[in-house]
């Protein structure tokens, strides 16, 4: 595929236009499933919205992308109140509930698509595509629901954000104000199915949930804010959404959501390692430094140990007597000086006043920083 | 040996082999490990595929399991960072892998026998006809060796390793003080379901195979709390959903390992609505006697701490403690079923036995032994709320 293409192709622009939309919305509503805790209830709705598409087919035998969406809504909302249902009213748990209504939703709808596949008339032809994804099959009405309902969504995130940042992190406090709390969760799980449902037609029943947590938990890494956190989800969720439909474009045999899943998983792995603030890199940089402060810090405390029994502070000793003292390097000792605690003559070291009164103080909580 | 039986003896020992593993993934509540390990296996099966091309040989199994193996590791490894919580881990960890597995596929599809849709749900139709064949003997479908040895040997781990795993299920700590290392034995159930999801993988594929694992524990674990009973009656229903699946799928003319997935939801639904003590009537009805049975213990409370006539009428009862027409009518039975209450011209006066029973339950609401209620219950009532 040449650059070029991606202008002058219709389909194509087309089918990187809704990607694009799709990775946005996913990864704006994801937020709200990372942070509640939600992250697998999404895989758990989207595989058991199969069923929904192979029935909605079954019973209209139309094949139009919006029928088979509804039916997939009903089946993957059916399953979700099921979860509950379970969590609540057993002692199974929920890790339990959710693999159950995985597995067995999705194992009904391989049912109902193996029958429909015996069936004479070869109509049925098709739908496995939403087993893995093909956006190569969205046609411009699609994108222009996709558009919609993210539209929507974006409208009611921004009518409700009070109340849905409120329930996120404090439940109880947004309880007591009187909001009705059971109305905003119901929201809010509302429009993660809706994402789920919208996305299936172009990443699959199977991979669906990375869409949706993979930008979330990307950009979770870069921020302590919701606002920005949302935004930057969807900005990674567009990308991911452009970057895997033009490689899978490039390369004929290719599924979407695949694609488009490990996109989203490369984000996912630079921001775990190289964010600034809770970054796996930084925060080794940050370990390392500190043990480099203590060990310094023990060794001037172990000076101020020899030091403390003579009477002249800046008395001379032997650097000699500080081996088998594990703290101590040649690099520290250069350090301690840098910093004029201690002063350097040939083999002898003395302590500064400076020095002296820093170790004095080091285990005084108030002690101004060095 | 026929197909049909070929077909139905692979779908029960692969049933058996899944439920066993199954029961400490749902006690232990990792039942999405599996789900993580049976996605993230395919990248492993893929690499094995081109090295032995063949699906059934030990070393694609091994290396597959290898592969499960790394997901667990790698999802405690994200958890552990801290950036991330534990079912966001498992999340990004496995549609990653699982990813990698479903393009390499596409991308060497010419090449591999293997196509996506036989990832998801296997193809339990054709297992049997895959024979083991040495010096062109045949000795049966290659799939059933495979799945028996992984059962015989999952069997002989489980009776040789029951006490500890029970153990350390039920109470991590103690068993870690007894000196049975938590990590060894977790990572050995890890190894097992990662063996037994990939040898069923063939059969019944990545997510079928979940729910031969989870579904028949999760049954059984609403009829019993008896850790035998529940192992016993999860290769029961795993059985039962085996054959039925098997016969169902025949009738319909459908794909058999989706029909066995079908008939296991069937069971648990079932277990589910009406399992004795803990299935959705037992539950719906216990809360609503409950319900009940508070409000006839406030109804005695509220009559023995007012004496005068007026407070004592029904129509002000209903007034006062605020119910609705139809809850205080079956209050107000119950009360006069278990002569707890005497009533003249519509006023309500305690007997002697709702006194008693008034007076005790407020001694123990008193003294914060509310639990006591319960037993009591069962010395004054002789009807149920």
């Amino acid at each position: 595929m040449e650059l070029i293409d991606f202008f002058t192709d219709y389909t194509l622009r087309t089918i990187t236009l809704g990607t694009a939309v799709l990775g946005a919305i996913c990864g704006m509503l994801g937020s709200f499933a990372v942070l509640r805790k939600q992250s697998l209830l999404g895989d758990a709705i989207s595989h058991a919205a199969l069923p929904g598409i192979a029935l909605a087919f079954l019973f209209t035998g139309l094949k139009d992308s919006n029928v088979l969406l509804l039916g997939a809504l009903i089946s993957g909302f059916i399953g979700t109140v099921w979860i509950r249902g379970i969590v609540t009213k057993t002692h199974l748990k929920t890790d339990t509930a959710l693999g159950l209504i995985l597995s067995l939703f999705f194992g009904f709808g391989e049912l109902v698509l193996s029958y429909l596949k015996k069936q004479p008339d070869a109509n049925q032809a098709g739908l496995d595509k939403y087993l893995f994804g093909q956006a190569a099959t969205l046609v411009q009405s699609d994108v222009i629901v996709m558009i919609i309902v993210t539209g929507i969504s974006l409208v009611v995130m921004l009518l409700f954000w009070k109340e849905f940042k409120l329930l996120l992190f404090d439940k109880n406090y947004a309880m007591t104000l009187g909001f009705n709390t059971r109305f905003i969760d119901g929201l809010i799980s509302f429009f993660i199915v809706l994402a789920i449902v919208i996305g299936l037609q172009t990443v699959g029943v199977v991979l669906m949930s990375a869409m949706l947590l993979a930008p979330a938990a990307a950009a979770r890494q870069w921020t302590n804010s919701l606002g920005t956190m949302v935004i930057l989800a969807a900005v990674f969720g567009t990308f991911s959404g452009v970057f895997g439909t033009g490689i899978s474009a490039s390369y004929n045999n290719l599924s979407t959501g695949p694609v488009i899943v490990l996109v989203a998983a490369v984000f996912v792995g630079v921001s775990f390692i190289f964010s600034p603030s809770r970054g796996v890199l930084f925060k080794q940089i940050r370990l390392i430094r500190n043990r480099r402060d203590l060990e310094l810090k023990k060794t001037l405390y172990f000076m101020y140990g020899i030091v403390e029994k003579h009477e002249d502070i800046s008395r001379p000793h032997s650097i000699k007597i500080l081996n088998g003292f594990q703290g101590f390097t040649r690099g520290t000792l250069k350090t301690l000086s840098d910093k004029s605690w201690i002063t350097i003559k040939g083999q002898d070291w003395s302590l500064t006043e400076e020095g002296f009164q820093t170790a004095a103080n080091l285990y005084n909580t108030n002690m101004p920083e060095s | 040996m026929n197909a049909e039986l070929a077909i139905i003896l692979i779908a029960c020992l692969t049933a058996v082999a899944c439920a066993i593993p199954g029961v400490f993934l749902v006690l232990r509540k990792m039942a999405l490990i599996s789900d993580a390990i049976s996605h993230s296996i395919l990248p492993g099966i893929v690499i094995g595929f081109f090295i032995t091309e063949d699906l059934a040989s030990p070393w694609l199994i091994l290396l597959a399991a290898f592969s499960g193996i790394i997901t667990v590791v790698l999802v405690e490894a994200i958890q552990k960072t801290g950036l991330v919580k534990e079912d966001t881990a498992i999340g990004l960890v496995f549609p990653a892998l699982f990813s990698i597995g479903v393009l390499l596929i596409a991308i060497y599809a010419n090449d591999i026998h293997l196509d996506t849709d036989a990832v998801l749900v296997g193809r339990l139709e054709y297992a049997a006809f895959d024979k083991l064949m040495i010096d062109h003997v045949s000795y049966g479908p290659k799939s059933m060796w495979t799945i028996s040895i992984t059962l015989v040997i999952t069997l002989a781990l489980l009776f040789a390793f029951y006490k500890e795993l029970k153990l350390s299920t039920f109470d991590i700590g103690l068993s870690s003080a007894l000196g049975f290392s938590p990590v060894v034995l977790h990572y050995g159930l890890m190894s097992v379901a990662s063996v037994t999801t990939v040898v069923s993988f063939d059969a019944v594929g990545a997510i079928l195979v979940v729910a031969l694992m989870i579904a028949p524990a999760a049954a059984a674990y609403l009829l019993t709390t008896d850790l035998k009973k529940m192992i016993v009656l999860s290769i029961l229903f795993g059985i039962m959903s085996a054959i039925g699946g098997y016969y169902f799928a025949v009738w319909l003319d459908a794909s058999i390992s989706g029909s066995i997935t079908t008939v296991l939801g069937l069971i648990f639904l079932l277990v589910y609505l009406f399992a004795p003590t803990k299935g959705l009537i037992a539950v719906l009805f216990r809360q609503k006697r409950q319900r009940t049975e508070v409000s006839l213990l406030t109804f005695l409370l509220h009559l023995n701490n007012h004496d005068s006539i007026e407070e004592r009428r029904v129509a002000h009862l209903h007034e006062h403690i605020n119910w609705g027409k139809v809850r205080a009518k079956t209050v107000l039975e119950l009360a006069q079923k278990n002569n707890m209450i005497t009533m003249q011209d519509e006023v309500v006066s305690l007997t002697n036995k709702g006194l008693k029973f008034t007076e005790k339950a407020l001694d123990y609401i008193i003294t914060n032994k509310d639990e006591q209620i319960e037993d009591m219950k069962d010395d004054f009532f002789l009807f149920r709320g």
